[in-house]
């Protein structure tokens, strides 16, 4: 296999194991939150229905952190596997909070133990709520971390670069990054937000198959609230983010817009396709991607033409950028609906079709972290470390990696058959009218025991 | 003290925690299948899940450790392990990451079936077995170096007796550790059935334990003559570790003190581990890499220490909280107790 081909499939596999990890990870960093917001309303409000939201999520969460775990080792690894160069240049900049990742999942791990199996454990129920606090710390923290990485590979900063070695490393620095306060923000906010509408789309597929009861009306209305105000955040985070483009990665803002000429007052191009170098069908909105960029109808933006043409990502970002936004704003605009709706005593959100659009707001949702983070990842090509290591030189020269890309096409075929598989056997065997019934009627057994 | 030092000291805590508490897990996964087979599940599986369940996702944080920290304290070994190591890692990390969904989804997800059973015993075979291979790969004379990069041998590597002898090594070592540590817990289960049966397999695999790691000290001498004296010149260590094994023995054989048993077990694998790692001092791997030439700058070293010592403050007490509700809690260790979500 000749070099060229080994960058290829390396490139393949992590894009792969990334765009596999993901949807677990943002589940994985998300729902701790959410459960942990319905238990603490269990609680407060006396109402049994959110304490079994809380362990009914808890157990479908499981199941997907274990496959968050595995294949967040295998991206870990897979780093050095498949691009020794760039760790070896970048772990002596960036290592620190690689490192500190791990305590964070350390830290979620033990703690997500103890919760798992202490849960009627503690008389006093606040005390087993204290223990999710770490879980959903860690887990979050893990997701800072791990961005700042990410972050630092678009914006390196805090070392000199003498005749190709680095010197002068001043690790906090590199932490915090001019693109690291936009994307970790960015990051955490859609997790919390698709997580929400992940576990939205499931209450309102209940309520669509039949089943009235208001445990899932409250499921569908505490989510759809978080999920509105999580989505308000994700854009207003995302204007940031153009704003940080703008200034740093002014080529990734540039390609992803299809802003050829450095213009003053320049437009926003939405959709449309490109067509022998003319765009074509687009919406222009006028002024809009100055604002964007800074914050003002008539500032200038800098376009591709000051670029030379190897340092341009590909073109095709464009349709990225389109369908996270999109989606992103059809999120608030669905939520929003959806709770004046509630509010307004609106009869079309009981509706059938409009429980389906709930129902395609988990998996949409999906699509847009997948689109973001295809974005990120190409948009900053043909660099690996922006401005200091090309992609192409970072990789390994083993000749191996096309087989090992089968063998993980494989595996995540099988984890995520498997996963499905098992949420899906879980909650059907156990519904939860069953599993309110049981309750019940284990407490009343409990209190005819102490009366004996 | 050297940082380089420091840091490979790190390193080695953490790859000892892993070896301990990997080689407890794969074993248990391996006894569990094989008294499947055996028809005798009923005695252990209940004992084996009741310790598995809480901690296996902990397992695995170990090795997540050792090797994010070896590239942050040592950069160069990406560049040296990364590039040789891709098809043995890989598979050691498709074998670990349906080990350990599997797991979790037989556990909490009800999918239970023989199959899955078998597998994961199988895997915690194979696993120790794929990994096995860094460390035969660290003596030296299975890398060279091209003008693309480091290239593994695969040949030379597969024909080495050395090899093979540390794969049998590692397999030896994880049943042996993984049942006297069972044995241990099952007494304090009260589960008197799978005390007798795993003290049994504790014993059958002390001797072949033993002697397959007296067997890799033979085995250097004609691969690596310079680390062989070197290991030669630490013999007291190793005689202490082998003093300590008999120790083990003697308590198991007489029915007495399996905490002690297994306590003893811990410093024999700790002394062993450390005398190896002295011996191999300075290599990372032979002769091309040693700790100093592929050392990180001073100012990333400190901040990893620090983080290192700052995350410690917080997992040590976690721990602590793990160990004390689960394996040291006498209401849910017999099985008193099921507050699973």
């Amino acid at each position: 296999m000749g070099n060229e081909e080994a960058v290829f499939f390396s490139r393949v596999l992590t894009e792969l194991t990334l765009s596999f990890h993901i949807i677990y990870a943002t589940i994985g960093v998300g729902v701790p939150l959410m459960i942990m917001i319905a238990q603490w309303v269990g609680i407060k409000k006396q109402d049994e229905h959110y304490t079994l939201l809380a362990r009914r999520w808890t157990r479908g969460y499981v199941i997907t952190v274990a496959v968050g775990v595995v294949t967040g080792t295998a991206i870990g690894l897979q780093l050095s596997l498949l691009w020794p160069n760039f760790m070896e240049l970048a772990g002596n900049v960036i290592a620190l909070p690689l490192f500190m990742e791990t305590f964070a999942f350390f830290f979620e791990a033990i703690f997500l133990g103890i919760y798992l199996y202490t849960w009627d454990r503690f008389k006093n129920q606040k005390r087993h709520l204290m223990l999710l606090i770490p879980v959903a710390l860690g887990a979050s923290f893990s997701a800072i971390f791990i961005t700042i990485v990410n972050a630092f590979m678009n914006a390196p900063q805090g070392f000199d670069l003498v005749k190709g070695q680095l010197v002068n490393v001043r690790p906090i620095i590199a932490m915090f990054n001019p693109a690291m306060p936009t994307k970790v923000a960015h990051v955490l906010v859609t997790a919390y937000m698709t997580s929400a509408f992940v576990l939205a789309s499931i209450g309102a597929y209940r309520l669509l198959k039949g089943s009235s009861h208001t445990y899932h009306k409250k499921a569908l209305f505490l989510t759809m609230k978080l999920g509105f105000v999580f989505s308000i955040a994700a854009a207003i985070i995302g204007d940031f983010s153009g704003k940080y483009l703008a200034e740093y990665q002014p080529e990734k803002l540039a390609a992803a817009e299809w802003h050829f000429e450095t213009e003053e007052g320049a437009p926003l191009m939405l959709y449309g396709v490109l067509a022998d170098d003319e765009v074509k069908y687009a919406i222009k909105i006028p002024y809009a991607l100055s604002f964007l960029a800074h914050s003002s109808l008539y500032s200038s933006v800098i376009g591709l033409d000051q670029f030379a043409e190897e340092d341009i990502p590909p073109l095709y970002i464009h349709y990225l950028f389109d369908v996270m936004v999109t989606i992103g704003m059809w999120m608030v605009g669905l939520s929003v609906s959806y709770l004046a709706g509630m509010w307004l005593r609106w009869r079309f959100i009981s509706s059938k079709w409009f429980r389906w659009l709930l129902v395609l707001a988990g998996p949409l949702s999906i699509i847009a972290i997948e689109a973001g983070w295809w974005l990120a990842e190409v948009g900053r090509q043909p660099w690996i470390l922006r401005g200091i290591m090309r992609t192409s030189t970072a990789a390994t020269t083993s000749g191996q990696v096309d087989t090992m890309l089968w063998l993980f096409c494989g595996l995540y075929l099988i984890l995520g058959i498997g996963s499905m598989l098992v949420l899906w056997r879980m909650f059907r065997r156990n519904p939860v009218e069953q599993e309110i019934a049981d309750r019940r009627a284990e407490k009343a057994g409990d209190i005819k025991w102490t009366l004996k | 003290m050297d940082l380089e030092i420091i840091g490979i000291t790190v390193l080695g805590v953490f790859l000892f925690g892993y070896i301990i508490v990997a080689s407890i897990d794969f074993g248990a996964g391996f006894f569990n299948a094989y008294s499947a087979l055996t028809g005798r599940q009923h005695i252990l599986t209940k004992v084996i899940q009741r310790y598995l369940s809480p901690v296996w996702e902990v397992t695995n944080v170990f090795l997540v450790f050792f090797f994010v920290g070896i590239v942050g304290f040592f950069p160069k070994t990406a560049y040296y392990y990364g590039s040789t190591l891709l098809v043995p890692a890989s598979i050691a990390i498709i074998l670990l990451a349906i080990r350990g969904a599997y797991y979790a989804f037989t556990i909490y997800g009800g999918l239970k079936h023989r199959r899955y059973t078998l597998l994961y015993g199988l895997t915690g075979l194979f696993i120790p077995a794929s990994l096995s291979i860094v460390l035969t790969i660290s003596e030296g004379g299975f890398v060279q170096l091209e003008r693309s990069g480091p290239v593994l041998d695969y040949w030379s590597l597969f024909t080495s007796p050395l090899s093979w002898s540390i794969v049998v090594l590692s397999l030896t070592s994880v049943l042996y550790i993984s049942a006297v540590f069972l044995t241990w817990y099952s007494q304090k289960a009260k589960d008197w059935g799978a005390v007798k049966l795993l003290r049994r397999y504790a014993l059958g695999w002390s001797l072949p334990a033993i002697i397959t790691a007296a067997g890799i000290i033979v085995e250097m001498r004609t691969h690596n003559p310079e680390h062989y004296s070197r290991l030669l010149e630490l013999w007291w260590m190793f005689g202490l570790s082998v003093l300590l094994f008999a120790g083990t023995v003697y308590l198991l054989w007489k029915r007495i003190a399996y905490g002690l048993a297994f306590a003893l077990l811990t410093g024999q694998f700790a002394l062993a581990f450390l005398a190896y790692g002295i011996s191999h001092y300075p290599y990372l791997m032979y002769p091309h890499l040693t700790i100093y030439d592929s050392f990180t700058n001073e100012a990333m070293a400190t901040a990893l220490v620090i983080a290192f010592i700052a995350g410690l403050g917080l997992l040590l007490p976690s721990l602590y909280l793990l160990l004390r509700l689960f394996l040291f809690n006498k209401e849910y260790v017999q099985g008193n107790r099921d507050d699973h979500v």
